[in-house]
């Protein structure tokens, strides 16, 4: 079974793409001042599963049936899904050198209408409620198609999101699956150390009747198999442990970088610690 | 008639739904959930996913209506109307139930007094206040097939008279004469329109010439209708059951004076205040100054 898991998604392929994607992330953060650089950081392994692991026929670029689909609920973290969209074909490389200026589509947050991006987030806690009604759409009109969310630990903090949650599992959609970015951090602080009551995450998901996994975030590989493994009879959630700014020391668990953009310096330093994880 | 007419619609077309919020699904709806268990979602009381279910729903290609007490389809879940449903311009119909004061016995936990100025505040949403059976029909029926966007459709309650008969044809974005005269002009909307009617036959019986019009289109509003009506009469009067601000009274007089037009405008609305009152819908309307002694009282002096 687990030979089988791994022809169909190559784990080292998957570990030099994203090391290509923290850099391009960070390129981006030297045009403009690149918002949440950090929050992308700690998602991009789940994201990149998704899209080249998970998702048939992602982005809807081959007549090879009806795609599935991926919101990025934690839509501050939507820098991690361009740069995909980019090397997917889906994003031009020019909508990624436009990034937040007037002449792009572009902005921090995903825009419905843009390639690619399929609902408008932004605002916390809207993005598992879509993905509820077009799992529930996709149920009712015999579409076989999954719909695949990202959510940050902070938009669990919205109640709109347990209603999604709640609504979910009594509507029994097993062809939705979450994946929740557990990176610990708000905007502002530790939500271990404000909302010690917030933990643990993984039996709160259980009670609510979902199927759920914990894992380490930004281990493909136990991510993999733990979505191969489901049941299929329920929604399914993979909690993933992760580190906000994984990849560069001064980033991870420093509030500040989940607004700041590096200087020259810190670009230089942040691309040379990527270099070494890399070798 | 809204559950009869989105039963009948929901018949044909396979592609409405119906996603409540643990309202209990009287006449029609009920037989629709009987009927096509499918297209009818009861969220219990979550309107937020209420309306995220429908933008998720209409993303898919269906035509969902969300439907409960009007507080809680705009005022509760109103970020998810605005985001999920406006922002990304999808059809959606979110209907309000008990627009105004209508639940009179409820407390003002219940009004949704300020529903259309709320709703008329948010880019891409249309809004509908049919003011009778046959208007709540015509409108119903352009929503199940409509594709502009989303849209607030504002309903009373049940049992409401027919006022319409004789009016011309509904047209979704045109005003509609109920009746014509020449002296004075009454522009009105949702079931209000009952008073507005009562007020003109009284004018009418002092030996005025009066035209009551249903603005059922309160966004995007007909201006050129509204100009038109002004420039026709010699006085005009809006009714409304909605707060002073952001309703049909304020958009009445700014066409006017954008036409630069002398007609003078008598604004009968919903009080700026939160009033603790309990009893008929009338009694309730005539706490805040909306009765027929009040308005005629202040339309001759």
């Amino acid at each position: 079974m687990i030979t089988t898991l791994e022809q169909r998604f190559d784990v080292a392929a998957g570990r030099r793409r994203c090391l290509r994607y923290r850099q391009r992330i960070l390129e981006i953060s030297q045009q403009v001042t690149a918002l949440h650089v950090a929050p992308a950081f700690s998602c991009l392994e789940m994201v990149d599963l998704i899209y080249h692991g998970l998702m048939r026929n992602p982005g809807n670029r081959s007549h090879a049936g009806t795609p599935d689909s991926f919101l990025m609920s934690k839509g501050h973290g939507c820098l991690s899904q361009y740069v995909i969209l980019e090397e997917l074909g889906v994003l031009a490389n020019s909508d990624l050198q436009r990034y937040c200026t007037p002449i792009g589509q572009l902005g921090a947050h995903p825009d419905f209408g843009v390639p690619g991006i399929e609902a408008s987030t932004g605002s916390l806690g809207h993005g598992m409620g879509i993905a509820t009604g077009m799992a529930y759409a996709d149920r009712i009109k015999g579409d076989d198609r999954a719909v695949f969310v990202v959510l940050s630990d902070g938009e669990l903090q919205e109640g709109s999101t347990w209603e999604a949650i709640m609504m979910a599992a009594n509507l029994n959609l097993h062809n939705l699956i979450a994946f929740v970015d557990l990176n610990d951090f708000g905007g502002l602080a530790r939500m271990s150390e404000g909302h010690p009551a917030f933990y643990p995450v993984l039996d709160k998901i259980q009670a609510f009747g979902w199927e759920a996994i914990e894992v380490n975030g930004h281990d493909a590989g136990a991510m993999y198999e733990g979505y191969c493994r489901r049941s299929r009879t329920q929604p399914f959630m993979i909690v993933g442990k992760t580190v906000k700014g994984k990849g560069v020391s001064f980033m991870e668990h420093v509030p500040i970088w989940h607004y700041r953009s590096p200087n020259k310096e810190e670009y230089a330093k942040a691309l040379g610690e990527l270099g070494e994880v890399s070798s | 008639m809204f559950a009869d007419t989105f039963y009948e619609a929901g018949k044909r077309e396979k592609r409405l739904a119906v996603v409540v919020a643990d309202i209990s699904p009287a006449g029609s709806i009920q037989k629709f959930r009987e009927d096509f268990p499918d297209r009818f979602v009861n969220t219990g009381v979550s309107e937020q996913i209420m309306i995220g279910m429908c933008a998720g729903m209409a993303l898919r290609g269906l035509q969902p209506f969300a439907y409960t007490i009007a507080t809680f389809t705009l005022f509760r879940p109103f970020e998810f109307v605005r985001d999920d449903l406006c922002y990304q311009n999808l059809p959606v119909t979110v209907v309000g139930i008990g627009g105004g004061v209508t639940y009179s016995t409820l407390g003002g936990t219940h009004h949704a007094m300020e529903d259309v100025a709320v709703a008329g505040a948010i880019p891409n949403l249309s809004i509908i206040a049919p003011c009778d059976p046959a208007e709540t029909k015509a409108a119903t029926l352009w929503c199940a097939d409509q594709t502009r966007g989303p849209i607030y459709l504002r309903l009373g309650k049940a049992g409401e008279p027919d006022l319409t008969e004789m009016a011309t044809p509904w047209i979704f974005g045109k005003l509609r004469y109920l009746k014509q005269g020449e002296d004075l002009c009454i522009f009105s909307y949702g079931p209000i329109m009952k008073l507005a009617l009562q007020v003109a036959t009284a004018c009418e019986e002092k030996g005025s010439s009066v035209s009551v019009i249903s603005v059922h289109t309160l966004k995007p509003l007909d201006r050129e209708g509204i100009a038109n009506a002004l420039s026709r009469h010699k006085r005009a009067v809006v009714i409304e059951e909605c707060v002073p601000h952001g309703g049909l009274a304020g958009q009445v007089k700014e066409i006017a004076c954008d036409e630069r037009m002398d007609c003078p405008i008598h604004a009968f609305t919903l009080r700026d205040e939160f009033i603790h009152c309990y009893g008929s819908h009338a009694d309730l309307l005539a706490a805040h100054g909306l009765d027929l002694h009040t308005i005629l009282t202040r339309l001759q002096g």
